[in-house]
C-alpha cells in the first residue's frame, strides 16, 4: 500500500472538487482520484454552466433544497477563488394564457424551497428587457438570481485551492476495486478500506493500492459501479443525453438572460443559454441511452435544439453555430442520492448527480461533511484554510492598458497563440504550470481553440509550447488524454 | 506585400507592414506544391518560392517598414489600430489602411458533421501546416471531405508521406478542384473519389475509428474505417477587425459589401487578397491586391 | 489495348482514349480538341514525369523543414523511391531559394533544390 489517507474522493468532477475543497479546511488527508488525464474530463466539462436559482424543483427534493443552496454558495466561494460568476437571471416563457395556472404553480414551489426574487413580468417588460424575444411571448416568470459559470474553469480552480490547502490529487487513477477489512470499528491507525487503481501510464498499467478510512463516491456516470465494489448495488446509473449547440460570440447579445420554455416532466426544455465565455449556447435535448461513453451528436438533435430555440428567439440562424457537443446526466431515479452506506461503514454514496449537479456542488460538500461528522469523523479546523485564490489572468478581459503593464513584466504576453481569442503564450505556459496536460485541458483553461477558427490557427503553437514547458516529445501530445494522441509521427526522429 | 510594394511605386513614402507571423509569406509558405506564378511571373513555382519573391522586393524599398510577430487585435472606423508584439502593445493610427488579412478554413462545425469529437479531425490546412512547415504527421489512414484543390493536394501530401488515403468525399457531383490535381494527386495514386456523398456520421472515443459515408441520391451507406478526417469545405475571409471597424460585411460570405474591387464601406480602408474575396489562384490575388496599393496612393493625394 | 485518360494541359479536361500496342507505345489517341491532346497522351502513357515537391529535416537552422523540389519532372513510377529518400536526408547548411541540396539525386539527372531560404538559428 503506497499511503493511507483519512478520506479518499472518487472523482474529479466538479462534486469531488467541491468536496475536496470543503473539507481541506480540516486537519485530513485526503486524496482525490480520477481516472482521466485532467480534472472535469466527465459529465463537468458539457453542461449548460447555469447556476441556477432552484425553480422547476419539486418542492420536497433534495436536489431541490441543494440546488437553492448552491446557488448562494457558489456566488460567494466564486467570489473567493477568483472565478467569473454573473448573475443574469432567467426567463421561463410561456406563450398563453392558458399555461400561467402552470407558470404560477412552477413559481409558488419555488418559493417554498427558498427561491427569491421571483416575479411574473409582462409583454412590455419582456420587450423593453428581451428584445429579440419572439413577440408572441405572452408572459414569463422571471428569477433574478439564476447565473452562469465556465463550469471547467470552477472545477479546476476548485481543485487548484484543495491542493492549495493540502488535497493531494491523483490523475490518471481508475479506481478497479475496493476492498473492505473486516473490522467495523474505527481503529485510529487502521484504514477500512483498500482501494485500488489502476494507473494510467503509457509505458505500462501498473496498479496501486491506497488505505482509506472514509470513502467519498463522486463517480459521475460510474458512481453505480464504484458503489458496487463495496457491495451496495441498489441503484444504477442511467445516462441521459444532452447536446448543446454554442454559437457564435458576435451574437454575444442575442438574448440578455437565460431563456427557458415551461419544463416537461423530464427535462427543462431547450434553452437559450448564455455562457460566461460570451457565446450564446442552445440545447440541450434529453434523451436516455444505455452507452455511458456515447458522446455523439445527431443531425435530429440539432434540428430538435434549432426548432426549440428558434420558438423563443426566431433570429438564430443555423449558421451562427460554431460548435458542437453532447454530455450526460448521470441519473439514478429522480433525485439525488447522497448518504451514508451503514451496511459499509466509512462509505458514502454521492451518486445520481444529474442536473442542476454543478449548481449544488458546494451545498453537497456541506452535506457530506455533515455526513462524515454524523458517522465518526471529528474533523479539526485548520489554524489556516486559504480560502483566496488569485484570479487567472486572461488577456481577453481586461483593459488594454493593463496588458500593457503585464508586458512590462513577462514579454511574452504580447506573444498572441490562438488569434480568435486572444490568448498569449504566458497564459498558455500559465495554463500548464497550473495542471494542464492536454489539448483540451489548455482550451478549458484559457479558451485557446475555442474559437471560431477551433484551432486551424493555434494548434500547432500550442503543441511547442507544451512539449517545451512537459519536456515531452510532440508524438505524445493528446487531445484529452492517452489514445487521443495529435499526430501519428514526427520526420525528427531525434524526439519522436 | 503585393499592395506595399504597389503603394510604394506609386508614391506613398511611409509604409508598414504588419504580420503576425514571424516570417512573411503568409499562406503561401506551407503550399509547397507548385502551381503558383504562372500568369505573374510566367513560371510554375512553389508557394514558398512565389512568396520569396516578393519578400526580396519588399526588403529592397526602404520606405517599407516591416514589423512581423505583431498581431493587430483592435481596429476603429478612424483607422486606429491596436497591435501586440512579444514585449509591446502599440496604438498607430494610419491615413490609409490595406487589409490583406487573407481567409480561415471552414470547420467541422460549420458543416454540422454528426458523430463524437475524438482527436483525428483536422481542417486540411492545419494538417497541411503540420506535415510541411512542422514535420509532422497526423495520421496514417485517412479520409478527406471535400474535393477542392486543398483537398486534392493533401490526399497527395498525405499518400507522399506514407499515409493511405482511404477516400476523398465530395457532396457535389463535380469536383470544385482543378483537372490536373484531380489526375496527379487522385489518380496517380488510385484514389477513390466519390462523388454526391457525404460523411453522415464520425466515429471514435478517443481517436477517430471510422467514418460513415453516405450516397446523397439513394441513401446508401457504407463505413470507411480510418484514424484521420481531413476537412476542406471552403474558406471564409477573415474580417473580424474591419467588422470592428464597422464596416459593413455581409453575413453569408463574411466579405466587405464592396461596389468596387477592394473597396468597403469605409473611406479609406482597402480590403485585398483573400480577405476581399476568396481566391483560386494566387496570380489573380497579386493582380488585385497592386490595385489596392494604387487606389491606397491615390486616396493619400486626394486628401492632400 | 485502349485506355482513358483526361488531359490536363488545359481547363477544358478533354477525356481521351488512348490505343497502345503490346510494348506500350501510343498507336492512336481520340477525343482530343486540340493538338496538345494527343502530346501529352503520348508522354503521359509512355513516360509519365512528375515535379516532386516535399520537405527536407534541418538541424541548427531556423526552420524545421525546408521545403524542397526536383528542379526537373521525374519519372512517376520514381516517386515512392525518390521520397524515402528525401525522408533519409538533414540539411545542416543555409540555403538560399534555388540552391541544390542534392545534385543528381538517385541516379535520375535531376537536382533537388530548396524553394525557401533557411539560415543559422540566432540563438
Ligand atoms: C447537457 C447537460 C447540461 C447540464 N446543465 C447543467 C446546468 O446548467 N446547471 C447545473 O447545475 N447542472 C447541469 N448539468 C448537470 C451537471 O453537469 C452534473 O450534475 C455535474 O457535472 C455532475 O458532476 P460530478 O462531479 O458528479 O460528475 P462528473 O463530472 O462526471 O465527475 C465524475 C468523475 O469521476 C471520474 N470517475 C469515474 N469512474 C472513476 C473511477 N473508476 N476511478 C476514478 N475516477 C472515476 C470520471 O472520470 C469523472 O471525472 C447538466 C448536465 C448535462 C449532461
Ligand atoms: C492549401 C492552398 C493551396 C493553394 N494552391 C494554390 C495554387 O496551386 N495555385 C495558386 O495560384 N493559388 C493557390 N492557392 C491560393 C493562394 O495561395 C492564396 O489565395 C493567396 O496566397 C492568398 O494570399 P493573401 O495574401 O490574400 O492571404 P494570406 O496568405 O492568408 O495572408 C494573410 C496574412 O495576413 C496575416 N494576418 C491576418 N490577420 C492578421 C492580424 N490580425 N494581424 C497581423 N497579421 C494578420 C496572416 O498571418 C497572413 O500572413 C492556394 C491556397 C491554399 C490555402
Ligand atoms: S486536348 Fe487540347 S483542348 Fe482538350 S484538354 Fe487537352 S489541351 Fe485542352
Amino acid at each position: 500500500m503506497r499511503a493511507a489517507y483519512d478520506i479518499i474522493i472518487i472523482g474529479g468532477g466538479v462534486t469531488g472538487a467541491a468536496i475536496a475543497r470543503e473539507l481541506s479546511r480540516y486537519k485530513l488527508k485526503i486524496a482525490l482520484l480520477e481516472k482521466e488525464a485532467e480534472l472535469a474530463f466527465g459529465v463537468s466539462k458539457s453542461n449548460s454552466g447555469i447556476i441556477h436559482p432552484g425553480t422547476q424543483n419539486p418542492p420536497n427534493s433534495l436536489k431541490g433544497r441543494l440546488c437553492v443552496q448552491g446557488n448562494k454558495l457558489t456566488k460567494q466561494i466564486a467570489k473567493e477563488l477568483g472565478v467569473d460568476f454573473k448573475e443574469v437571471g432567467e426567463l421561463i416563457v410561456i406563450f398563453n394564457q392558458a399555461d400561467l395556472t402552470r407558470l404560477l404553480e412552477i413559481k409558488k414551489e419555488a418559493e417554498e424551497l427558498g427561491v427569491g426574487g421571483l416575479r411574473i413580468v409582462d409583454r412590455l417588460w419582456l420587450r423593453k428587457h428581451e428584445p429579440n424575444l419572439n413577440p408572441e411571448v405572452y408572459a414569463a416568470l422571471y428569477a433574478p438570481t439564476a447565473g452562469i459559470i465556465s463550469p471547467y474553469r470552477w472545477v479546476y480552480d476548485l481543485a487548484e485551492n484543495a491542493a492549495r490547502n493540502g488535497v493531494e490529487i491523483f490523475l490518471e487513477h481508475k479506481v478497479i476495486d475496493i476492498r473492505q477489512s473486516g473490522s467495523l470499528r474505527l481503529n485510529a491507525a487502521a484504514s477500512r478500506f483498500e482501494v485500488l487503481c489502476s494507473q494510467g501510464n503509457r509505458e505500462v498499467n501498473s496498479q496501486v493500492s491506497l488505505g482509506a478510512k472514509y470513502i467519498i463516491n463522486a463517480a459521475g456516470l460510474y458512481a453505480d459501479e464504484i458503489s458496487g465494489m463495496v457491495g451496495i448495488n441498489d441503484f444504477t446509473i442511467k445516462p441521459r443525453k444532452g447536446e448543446e449547440f454554442i454559437l457564435d460570440k458576435k451574437r454575444e447579445y442575442l438574448s440578455n438572460h437565460i431563456i427557458f420554455p415551461l419544463p416537461s416532466p423530464i427535462s427543462k426544455g431547450i434553452l437559450v443559454i448564455k455562457t460566461s465565455d460570451g457565446n450564446p449556447m442552445i440545447g440541450p435535448t434529453a434523451q436516455e441511452i444505455e452507452d455511458k461513453e456515447d458522446l455523439s451528436t445527431s443531425d435530429e438533435g440539432l434540428k430538435k435544439v434549432l426548432e426549440g430555440a428558434k420558438r423563443m428567439i426566431p433570429s438564430i440562424d443555423e449558421n451562427d453555430i460554431i460548435s458542437y457537443f453532447a454530455g450526460l446526466r448521470p441519473t439514478a431515479g429522480k433525485d439525488f442520492i447522497i448518504r451514508h452506506e451503514d451496511k459499509a461503514p466509512g462509505f458514502i454514496n454521492v451518486a445520481g448527480i444529474q442536473s442542476p449537479g454543478l449548481t449544488s456542488a458546494p451545498a453537497i460538500a456541506l452535506m457530506v461533511t455533515n455526513l462524515l461528522k454524523n458517522n465518526g469523523l471529528k474533523p479539526r479546523k485548520k489554524w489556516f484554510f486559504q480560502k483566496y485564490r488569485q484570479r487567472t489572468i486572461h488577456l481577453f478581459d481586461i483593459p488594454f492598458n493593463k496588458t500593457k503593464e503585464l508586458m512590462k513584466e513577462d514579454p511574452s504576453y504580447g506573444e498572441i497563440v490562438c488569434r480568435c481569442e486572444m490568448v498569449s503564450a504566458k497564459e498558455v505556459r500559465d495554463a500548464i504550470k497550473r495542471g494542464a496536460r492536454t489539448l483540451d485541458g489548455i482550451k478549458f483553461r484559457t479558451r485557446a481553440q475555442a474559437g471560431r477558427c477551433h484551432g486551424g490557427f493555434c494548434t500547432t503553437r500550442i503543441m511547442k509550447i507544451m512539449a517545451e514547458e512537459l519536456n515531452i516529445p510532440l508524438t505524445e501530445i493528446t487531445k484529452r488524454g492517452e489514445g487521443s494522441e495529435i499526430v501519428k509521427e514526427n520526420r525528427d526522429s531525434r524526439t519522436a | 506585400m503585393a499592395a506595399a510594394v504597389a503603394a510604394q511605386k506609386a508614391g506613398v513614402k511611409d509604409i508598414l507592414l504588419l504580420e503576425r507571423d514571424q516570417y512573411l509569406g503568409g499562406i503561401l509558405n506551407q503550399c509547397i506544391h507548385t502551381g503558383f506564378g504562372l500568369h505573374h511571373f510566367k513560371k510554375d513555382l512553389t508557394g514558398p518560392e512565389y512568396a520569396d519573391r516578393f519578400i526580396k522586393q519588399i526588403e529592397a524599398i526602404r520606405d517599407i517598414e516591416v514589423s512581423l510577430k505583431s498581431f493587430v487585435v483592435r481596429l476603429t472606423k478612424d483607422k486606429i489600430l491596436t497591435y501586440l508584439k512579444p514585449g509591446k502593445l502599440e496604438e498607430i493610427k494610419a491615413k490609409a489602411l490595406i487589409m490583406a488579412t487573407g481567409c480561415r478554413e471552414r470547420t467541422r462545425e460549420m458543416t454540422h458533421i454528426s458523430g463524437t469529437r475524438p482527436a483525428g479531425i483536422y481542417p486540411a490546412g492545419l494538417a497541411q501546416k503540420m506535415i510541411n512547415i512542422e514535420g509532422l504527421l497526423p495520421g496514417k489512414e485517412v479520409v478527406i471531405i471535400g474535393s477542392g484543390d486543398i483537398g486534392l493536394i493533401m490526399a497527395r501530401r498525405f499518400t507522399l508521406e506514407g499515409a493511405k488515403v482511404k477516400a476523398v468525399i465530395e457532396i457535389q457531383e463535380k469536383t470544385r478542384g482543378l483537372i490536373r490535381n484531380v489526375v496527379q494527386c487522385l489518380e496517380d495514386f488510385s484514389i477513390p473519389l466519390y462523388f454526391r456523398h457525404r460523411i453522415a456520421k464520425i466515429y471514435g472515443k478517443d481517436r477517430v475509428e471510422k467514418v460513415l459515408v453516405e450516397n446523397t441520391v439513394n441513401g446508401e451507406t457504407f463505413e470507411l474505417p480510418c484514424d484521420t478526417v481531413l476537412i476542406s469545405v471552403g474558406l471564409i475571409p477573415e474580417n473580424e477587425l474591419i467588422e470592428m471597424a464597422c464596416v459593413e460585411i455581409d453575413k453569408k460570405t463574411n466579405a466587405p459589401v464592396s461596389k468596387e474591387v477592394n473597396k468597403c464601406s469605409i473611406e479609406g480602408i482597402f480590403v485585398c487578397g483573400n480577405s476581399y474575396k476568396v481566391y483560386d489562384l494566387v496570380d489573380n490575388v497579386t493582380r488585385d491586391s497592386v490595385k489596392a496599393g494604387q487606389m491606397a496612393a491615390e486616396y493619400l493625394k486626394g486628401l492632400k | 489495348m485502349i485506355k482513358k485518360i483526361t488531359c490536363i494541359e488545359c481547363p477544358v479536361g478533354c477525356q481521351l482514349e488512348v490505343e497502345t500496342d503490346q510494348s506500350g507505345h501510343v498507336i492512336k489517341v481520340t477525343g482530343n480538341k486540340c493538338e496538345k491532346g494527343p502530346v501529352y497522351a503520348k508522354q503521359e502513357t509512355e513516360n509519365p514525369m512528375r515535379i516532386l515537391t516535399s520537405i527536407v529535416l534541418t538541424e541548427g537552422l531556423d526552420l524545421k523543414m525546408v521545403p524542397v523540389k526536383t528542379n526537373k519532372p521525374i519519372p512517376k513510377a520514381k516517386l515512392m523511391e525518390a521520397m524515402a529518400a528525401v525522408k533519409k536526408l538533414k540539411l545542416t547548411k543555409q540555403v538560399k531559394v534555388d540552391e541544390t541540396i542534392a545534385s543528381d539525386f538517385l541516379g535520375l539527372g535531376v537536382d533537388l533544390i530548396a524553394t525557401r531560404p533557411a539560415s543559422f538559428n540566432s540563438h
